[in-house]
């Protein structure tokens, strides 16, 4: 079992776990943290198809390597424009939820 | 066969992973977090400086031993730190 | 099986591990601290997969600033980061969610374990484009990224700016113009300043250099751009220096450095060197090391506002 074959493994099982935790997780900034295990469980995926390319005088293809580069900061920036919107829609309606009956716990404390 | 240097390099490494090891079991054992953060800014520290140490032989040249020594003074300078901060807010009684 | 078959296997293993354990933990915090650990040790992932640029940006990036957003979103929630236990869903509604991921999860890694033997690759016109643009560049990501493709780059540097403007719009309209809410709320702590003045001058030493670096070996713009914002948050932090005000000039003007100069040069390329983003074979690396510099001002300007969110109504 190559390196890559077993990174491809690990992103499959990335994108499933990122999958439950996004379908799963009521508050919406688990929401974005299993999204952004989905979307590097993807980037790994990607990665060994550069692993894979090698050719003669490189030990991987470069072009798939810069556009996850590329993702990565992309998906950065969409994590930000979500962060900004669910902390305004909290500063405005004391929930984060658009769920009429809200379920966030009001007291402040960390789960145990 | 193994040189001297290499020996000196296998050693340095072991004792530095012993000491990871040792700040592990003291974040796993001790009964309060700021026992834990003890444990862990004091053992990691040295255990990262050790396996600096260790590494010094097999460096490529000077300049890449002098980089090994300014990365552990770098984490040293954050794990410091950032010790202090996450202290700070235990005593104050945030989690 | 080899030592080193051995240590990849405890490698897969311990990143599933700690992405399991991000998504069952049921404080935000401890989720988070776990997401920054995940993308720790999903670097070391890119490193056994010759990927060295990557795995700094997913360090830097994706583990770090991604952290530091977080972070400081349940902080700014406040009592609204966690979730009541009644509200969490039920045992038949988990079943059929972790049915769908299985499923997910096994198409593709049956896809992963079918692909084709022979593998296709660009490699080869890669190299061969930049090196006929002239770009004498010995790291061949920083080839691809500036010169074969060189209008992706581009656009995502224009998106970054789109993310700042939209992030910059959620504001109230009162506030508009105003700077975001600092990073922290009490005065200055020692320990903290401390780390600042010592560390901020290291570190903008530490990401020019992987920035000039990009073009021969492992580095670039994105990189070094990432250490340079996370020292601008450092000093921020320490409270040195306040966020600035959205409608700074300055900052305007270095948000749209980067991209406005890679624009530009890309439209002076249909004039000088025949079509749209070609470079003049003779000048084609300073050209390309030029565009760099001022996509590094427009990164470690840009993903600190990202991070410090819009204009808020402070006082005064």
């Amino acid at each position: 079992m190559t390196p890559s074959v077993l990174a491809g493994l690990v992103g499959a099982a990335l994108v499933g776990l990122g999958l439950y935790g996004l379908i799963l997780h009521p508050h919406p900034l688990r929401k974005l943290l299993a999204f952004n295990l989905i979307g590097s469980g993807v980037f790994l995926v990607f990665g060994i198809v550069a692993r894979r390319g090698a050719a003669v005088g490189f030990r991987f293809d470069p072009v798939p390597q810069a556009m996850v580069i590329t993702g990565i900061v992309v998906a950065f920036a969409a994590s930000a424009l979500a962060v900004a919107l669910i902390l305004r829609l909290s500063a405005e309606t004391s929930r984060v939820t658009l769920d009429p009956e809200a379920w966030t716990r009001r007291n402040g404390e960390d789960a145990e | 066969m193994i040189t001297l240097l290499d020996l000196f390099s296998i050693a340095a490494i072991s004792a530095g992973t012993f000491f990871f090891f040792a700040g592990t079991v003291g974040l796993l054992r001790f009964p309060d977090s700021l026992t834990r953060l003890h444990a862990l800014a004091k053992a990691d520290n040295l255990g990262l400086g050790l396996v600096a140490l260790g590494l010094l032989p097999r460096a490529d040249s000077a300049l890449s031993a002098l980089k090994l020594i300014v990365i552990w003074v770098l984490v040293l300078l954050s794990g410091a730190s950032s010790a202090q901060l996450i202290g700070r807010a235990l005593r104050r009684g945030r989690k | 099986m080899s030592l080193l078959a051995f240590l990849d296997i405890l490698l897969a293993l311990l990143v599933v591990a700690v992405a399991v354990w991000t998504i069952v933990a049921r404080d935000l915090f401890a989720a988070v601290v776990g997401y920054v650990a995940y993308g720790l040790l999903l670097a070391f992932v890119w490193i056994r997969l010759y990927a060295p640029d990557v795995a700094l940006t997913e360090a830097a990036v994706g583990g770090g600033v991604t952290g530091v957003l977080l972070i400081t979103a349940g902080k700014r929630l406040g009592a609204l980061k966690n979730v009541a236990p009644e509200a969490q869903p039920g045992f038949a509604f988990r079943l059929l969610a972790g049915a769908l991921a299985a499923l997910v999860a096994g198409a593709i890694g049956a896809a992963i374990l079918m692909l084709p033997e022979q593998p296709p690759s660009l490699a080869p016109e890669a190299a061969a484009a930049a090196s006929t643009a002239g770009a004498g560049l010995g790291n061949p990501i920083t080839a691809v990224l500036m010169s074969y493709r060189s209008f992706d780059t581009m656009l995502e540097k224009i998106v970054l700016i789109l993310a700042v403007v939209g992030v910059w719009s959620v504001g109230s309209d009162k506030a508009w113009g105003g700077a975001p809410a600092p990073f922290r709320q009490s005065k200055p702590y020692a320990p903290m300043v401390f780390l600042a003045q010592m560390l901020a001058p290291i570190g903008v030493l530490i990401g020019i250099h992987m920035f000039w670096t990009g073009a021969n070996a492992p580095g670039g713009a994105f990189q070094g751009g990432a250490l340079l914002a996370a020292m601008w948050m450092v000093i921020m932090m320490a409270r040195l220096v306040e966020p600035p005000r959205v409608d700074a000039q300055w900052l305007r003007l270095a948000l749209v450095a980067g991209p406005a100069v890679f624009l530009i040069s890309g439209i002076a390329g249909e004039v000088a060197a025949g079509s749209f983003f070609a470079y003049p074979p003779s000048l084609a690396k300073p050209i390309i090391l030029l565009i760099e510099a001022f996509m590094l001002l427009s990164i470690a300007a840009a993903l600190p506002m990202l991070v410090a969110g819009p204009p808020n109504e402070g006082p005064g």
